[in-house]
């Protein structure tokens, strides 16, 4: 090894040096660790990646469209079923992966194999910890989006230009969905089903109810709010804006925006908080 | 090995350190100074506050009250620079299981800034220093609960701290690896690491530390090295006899005289004495047959049992 760099090991080694380097990149540092750890389970993300859209696409393209376009009253938005279904199963997959990983790996965390705490004692502090989760998930979400959207590209169901903005969109929703329930997770002490109850009665709900299979307005009036305070109908319509040119006036564009990214920034700060009140630092 | 002038070179001072939950005092007033290289323990009961203490020291529990000065940090403050000078074994073992044993010691690693090129340098060093070359590549999962004791404490030294905290650090373990375990640390002792440790094995203290605290009740009770508080509030030696539970307490007062000191427990009847054979000679020739009896060097748990009145593991 030469000179220079022995000594520039040695520098990059010095307490006052980690430090700084933890307080600036500390977050990306447990990110990086998350991914590491995402990688004992690859092969399950490579095949909920791949499997996933494939499934969906094929019994919706294959399968409900070629009954539902035969109906010429049916109305979505001027296209093919299948291309106005995709955009929101796009989204609703990111929604649902993202889901499960801000919940049991949250509690994994910090009780069952207690992983947070290793970092803990280092000069990392908990609301790094708690935005190295984010973005470690935030990484698989862009890597399943862009998988689904490339798949979706396959099966012709995108038309617009700008549909790559699917990706962004369904990571956003994700994270709009994700983060309040990482939060959440953070909160509990015992895991007594509640993840369970939230997959069955929030999250399975929101999929049925926020539009992803039919127009919101098809629905009885007095069900549509579901939809309107749904992160994932907002989700859903921001995809088919960008993927099939779905018309919509800009100010809901910018509301579908601005209500999952504030969605975003309220689960991050919430769980900063939680996270640094469970930790004790 | 660290010069004289940095041997003395206090890097842990503690005045009037509490830590209260709720109406609870933890850790009730306890002031502490501990220089460079020296091996300090903390001996006490289970909820004696040994914890709480190590975690103010890391700066990941905050104080109620007092100074604490670490290195010439305050840890509550500056609790990242603080932690970058430490190398912290916890109580609780919390390696990652979805990574290979190699790779928990470099992704904790990075969380001091660590580059990688030194990091793989650095996990091989230590793997050695844990004689677990041949498992760099098995899945923590597989390794013994000594392996992952000593993955541990490799991992604590990543950062190659000057001060290696450790909380219980053998609790759970088998004999053997328990030695394996003390023979690591005495190296790193003779490296000039200080080490802070909490136990509550009397032999691990006087095994391990220069100088220790006996803490009960969130207090201090006594504090020196472990052969001057044998010296101190015990005798040479304990004779240990045993005349059955429900006759231990009738017995005890026709020992008088046979040692310095009877302490009578539920299961046996501590003589203290300087001599004791002869201690056992004269219960003998008293007429009194023990169902069993041991003549032992006094130890630590003698020393807290004459503070305490209680025994420390209960």
């Amino acid at each position: 090894m030469s000179e220079d760099r022995h000594t520039e090991l040695l520098v990059a080694h010095a307490p006052e040096v980690s430090a700084a380097k933890a307080r600036r990149w500390g977050a990306f540092y447990f990110t990086e660790h998350m991914l590491r750890g995402m990688r004992a389970y690859l092969v399950t993300i490579v095949v909920t990646s791949v499997g996933n859209p494939l499934l969906y696409l094929f019994s919706m393209g294959v399968g409900l469209a070629s009954i539902v376009d035969r109906n010429p009253s049916a109305h979505f938005g001027g296209v093919g079923y299948l291309a106005y279904a995709a955009p929101a199963l796009l989204v609703s997959s990111a929604v649902m992966t993202c889901a499960n990983e801000m919940m049991f790996p949250v509690m994994d965390g910090f009780k069952w194999r207690r992983i947070y705490y290793g970092p803990h004692v280092t000069p990392l502090v908990p609301g790094q910890l708690a935005a190295g989760h984010v973005m470690a998930v935030g990484v698989r979400l862009v890597v399943q989006c862009t998988v689904f959207f490339l798949i979706v590209l396959a099966f012709g169901a995108a038309m617009s230009p700008a549909a790559w903005l699917l990706i962004p969109a369904g990571v956003l929703s994700g994270l709009a969905v994700g983060t309040p329930l990482m939060a959440y997770a953070a909160s509990i002490q015992k895991e007594n089903f509640q993840f369970s109850m939230i997959q069955r009665f929030i999250i399975m709900p929101l999929f049925l109810f926020s539009g992803t299979f039919y127009p919101l307005e098809t629905m009885p009036s007095a069900m549509q709010w579901i939809g309107w305070i749904s992160p994932l109908w907002h989700g859903n319509e921001l995809g088919r804006f960008v993927a099939i040119g779905l018309t919509e006036p800009a100010w809901l564009v910018a509301v579908h925006v601005l209500y999952l990214a504030a969605l975003c920034v309220f689960g991050i700060l919430w769980a900063r908080r939680n996270y640094t009140k469970r930790m004790g630092a | 090995m660290a010069g004289d002038a940095e041997l003395r070179r206090t890097v842990i001072s503690a005045r009037d350190l509490v830590k209260t939950y709720g109406d609870f005092n933890a850790v009730d007033g306890i002031s502490f100074d501990v220089p460079a290289g020296e091996s300090f323990g903390l001996l006490g009961p289970n909820g004696a506050g040994k914890s709480t203490t190590m975690r103010m020291i890391g700066g990941v529990t905050q104080r109620t009250s007092g100074r604490l000065d670490i290195m010439g940090l305050d840890p509550e403050s500056q609790g990242p620079e603080v932690r970058a000078h430490l190398g912290v074994v916890p109580q609780q073992d919390n390696l990652d299981e979805e990574l290979r044993v190699r790779d928990n010691l470099i992704v904790y690693g990075r969380y001091f800034g660590l580059p990688r090129a030194y990091l793989m340098r650095r996990a091989d060093e230590l793997l050695a220093f844990a004689q677990l070359e041949d498992k760099a590549k098995a899945r923590v999962d597989s390794l013994s609960g000594g392996m992952k004791r000593r993955l541990t404490i490799a991992r604590s030294l990543i950062n190659d701290p000057k001060i290696l905290l450790l909380d219980e650090p053998t609790t759970g373990l088998d004999p053997q690896a328990r030695h394996v375990l003390w023979d690591r640390l005495f190296r790193l002792k003779e490296q000039g690491v200080t080490l802070v440790l909490t136990t509550h094995y009397m032999d691990e203290a006087e095994q391990l530390c220069d100088r220790l605290i006996v803490v009960d009740k969130g207090k201090i009770m006594a504090e020196g090295s472990p052969a001057a508080l044998i010296r101190e509030h015990s005798s040479r030696e304990v004779l240990e006899v045993r005349f059955g539970t429900d006759r231990n307490a009738a017995v005890a007062p026709r020992l008088d005289g046979a040692g310095d000191r009877i302490e009578v427990l539920p299961d046996r009847v501590l003589v203290y004495t300087e001599d004791g054979e002869g201690s056992l000679e004269q219960i003998r020739a008293r007429g009194l047959h023990p169902i069993t009896s041991l003549v032992r060097r006094a130890s630590l748990e003698d020393v807290f049992l004459r503070l305490t009145g209680r025994s420390l593991v209960e």
